[in-house]
């Protein structure tokens, strides 16, 4: 047993289990993803050396450099990471819970409802109340969402299939119903509104998305983390988690609500970015094993790098045009998830 | 065999008469009405030989294209979702559902936009090829494993097809600097601003997709019992299958050249009409047209309504509509009757 280490607390209901292996893969995607945040600060329409990178980071380059690193490209990495986080840990959330390898935010509808939220506020509240009420707007409309989509596919108890199913039809109305909102609106909210609905964190901010964003993650990340336990037991399935002594229905629909304020949060900053919840919580794991406890922390880490990752080739690679990441994220992640259903092609 | 014996009943020819002139009054409606209401007298004179007034003029280059395509793309949507709905024995099967129509439009997108292909031909050409290309990945992805082709396996695979040729064609235009409009166009599908030599370029290919669908309808109605059962009633299914599957590319395929990806229409109009024909293909295959078409039309009027006065495109309607349609089968889940 010297292979794990025990963090436990009585008295908050805190119960993990680390693996030592799960400490030493999340180190080594920490330094890869600084590695990959340095490249992705040099690399742009102006080229910025890693040495200038590292000297601005800490406030020494030239004013030039500094402006851009400062200003432009550090919070939209920021961004990419934070985001890509909160849906990496909140696709490894679902598909704990719903048992379907092909369950994520994306899949079951979850980010469409947040990114309708989101483009509703751009319609009605953009003039009146401030930016920083938009994730509040993305998490509503992504419950909203969810609770549909929990009471449509509802027919003594929630079969993971007819979710999978209910929730491409919800998210085929949700979006039409944007699609509504947007035309009839003006068209320079238009524009924005779908690039938003791709997922893109191109013109990100400090005080606008960063300040916004990041306490949310700073809250629910954490959270997610100590609940690892009973996302191990629902893992296991309705009748071993009953005869457990777990509230099954109820344990599911808490973590459900963690992890739709995780989607909903991030797809206020930055839009429908999609198949990230699906892909990085199954390479991690594969890297870790099943256990939650584990899952989490390689999870996050995976998404941001996944994200960032995407980001940098989608403002590279077809310059000058930048194409928005959640295209990118979706040609990985789309035969990603023709991959999975080969691999569980006996399941179904 | 028991199925040709059968007679054609009064009711059912009244009853199909009945249908087709309500497609009738659909597109009078429909060339009639809009942000400029046109009074039906007018109508009738533009048919007559028109006079070049202001009228006349819209009805001739706007209202009557629009009406066409509509009823065109209607029936040959409705038609290919019949088909697929059979072949792949899967109840929420549709040109839209299984990945079909974004394969074309991706293809149409990339050719146009990037590729810088023109001409009516070519590009109803690449709609095809996109199509096939995308359904057949589709069909391959869906049958694979140990049970063959479950409708859950090829719902998924079209899903996800359809997220990944969906989400690059909104890039591509994104990047592109296109306008909001014209986006949407290809996003959601439309039948707005278009011209008869569009239509025209397309008939061909529906037609030819609608007489195999035709052809095939009696074989259609003993495969829809099964697989197993078509086989011991001596039917060549691989050939069977194959054909409706060279059909449905034709009709979507040329749907989506002409107004793009129109969703729900091929998982709504099959039901409807299984409901009130019942599993002779014979009949069920015509009344799809007809109902297709009808529903296009009609989805495509009450489009100029609902955010008046703008024009929301059609597709968004038949999402609108077709959604709690699919909910409620998917809820029911099981296969095709």
């Amino acid at each position: 047993m010297s292979k794990l280490k025990t963090i436990r607390s009585g008295r908050f209901g805190v119960s993990l289990l680390l693996d030592k292996r799960t400490v030493r893969i999340s180190t080594l995607l920490f330094v890869l993803c600084a590695g990959l945040i340095v490249i992705s600060t040099a690399l742009g329409s102006r080229y910025i050396a890693p040495v200038s990178v590292v000297k601005a980071l800490v406030g020494m380059a030239d004013p030039a450099d500094q402006l851009i690193v400062e200003k432009l490209r550090l919070p939209r990495i920021i961004i990419g990471l934070l985001v890509g986080a909160s849906l990496a840990v909140s696709g490894a959330i679902l598909q704990g819970i719903i048992r379907n390898p092909l369950a994520s935010p994306d899949v079951a509808g979850i980010t469409e409802g947040a990114s309708f939220g989101a483009v509703l506020f751009i319609f009605v509240f953009m003039d009146t109340v401030s930016i920083h009420w938009m994730p509040i707007a993305a998490i509503l409309g992504a419950f909203a969402v969810t609770a549909l989509l929990y009471l449509l596919a509802w027919k003594k108890g929630v079969s993971p299939l007819r979710l999978v199913l209910i929730g491409i039809g919800i998210s085929a109305a949700v979006k039409s119903i944007s699609y509504m909102l947007i035309i009839s609106g003006p068209l320079q909210l238009a524009e924005r509104s779908l690039t938003f609905m791709t997922g893109s964190i191109y013109g990100a901010s400090w005080d606008k998305d960063v300040i916004t964003l990041l306490p949310w993650v700073a809250v629910l990340l954490p959270i997610a983390w100590l609940q690892a336990r009973k996302v191990n037991i629902q893992m296991l399935g309705d009748d071993v988690a009953g005869s457990a002594g777990a509230r099954v229905q109820k344990g599911r629909l808490l973590l459900l609500m963690l992890s739709v304020s995780l989607a909903g949060s991030a797809v206020a900053i930055g839009g429908a970015i999609s198949f990230i919840g699906l892909m990085a919580p199954h390479m991690a794991r594969k890297l870790t094993g099943p256990s939650f406890g584990n899952v989490l922390p390689v999870s996050a880490l995976l998404g941001a790098i996944i994200l960032v990752g995407a980001d940098l080739i989608a403002r590279t690679a077809f310059l000058p045009r930048d194409v928005p990441a959640g295209v990118f994220t979706a040609a990985i992640g789309a035969p990603f998830f023709m991959f999975l259903l080969y691999r569980s092609r006996d399941r179904f | 065999m028991g199925m040709e014996s059968r007679q054609l009943r009064y009711y059912e020819i009244i009853r199909l008469i009945i249908s087709l002139i309500s497609v009738m009054l659909a597109v009078a409606a429909s060339i009639a009405f809009g942000v400029t209401d046109i009074p039906l007298s007018a109508v009738w004179e533009s048919f007559a030989g028109g006079n070049g007034s202001n009228d006349h003029l819209v009805i001739q280059t706007t209202r009557v294209p629009r009406a066409f395509i509509a009823a065109s793309a209607g029936a040959s949507l409705a038609v290919a979702g019949a088909l697929m709905q059979v072949i792949t024995s899967n109840p929420i099967a549709s040109p839209s559902t299984l990945g079909v129509n974004s394969g074309a439009v991706f293809f149409i997108v990339l050719a146009a936009g990037w590729l810088d292909l023109s001409g009516l031909q070519a590009l109803t050409w690449v709609a095809l090829l996109g199509a096939a290309i995308s359904g057949c990945i589709v069909f391959a992805l869906g049958s694979i494993g140990r049970d063959g082709m479950t409708p859950v396996k090829i719902t998924l695979a079209g899903a996800s097809m359809a997220a990944f040729f969906y989400s690059l064609t909104q890039g591509m235009m994104l990047s592109d600097g296109k306008m909001f409009d014209q986006v949407l166009v290809w996003l959601v599908g439309s039948v707005a601003g278009r011209d008869m030599n569009q239509l025209e370029a397309v008939w061909p290919y529906m037609g030819a997709g609608m007489l195999i669908a035709l052809f095939l309808s009696r074989k259609l109605s003993v495969l829809s019992m099964g697989d197993d059962i078509a086989r011991s009633l001596g039917q060549n299914i691989v050939y069977i299958k194959i054909s409706a599957a060279a059909a449905v590319i034709l009709l979507a395929g040329a749907s989506v050249a002409v107004a793009g990806p129109i969703a729900f229409i091929g998982i709504i109009i099959p039901h409807v009409v299984r409901f009130f024909v019942g599993t002779d293909y014979r009949w069920i295959v015509p009344y799809c047209a007809v109902l297709g078409a009808f529903l296009l039309i009609s989805a495509d009027l009450g489009s100029r309504y609902i955010a008046m006065p703008k024009e929301v495109p059609v597709g968004v309607m038949t999402a609108l509509l077709g959604v709690p349609f699919f909910i409620y089968i998917a809820r029911k889940g099981g296969r095709t009757s």
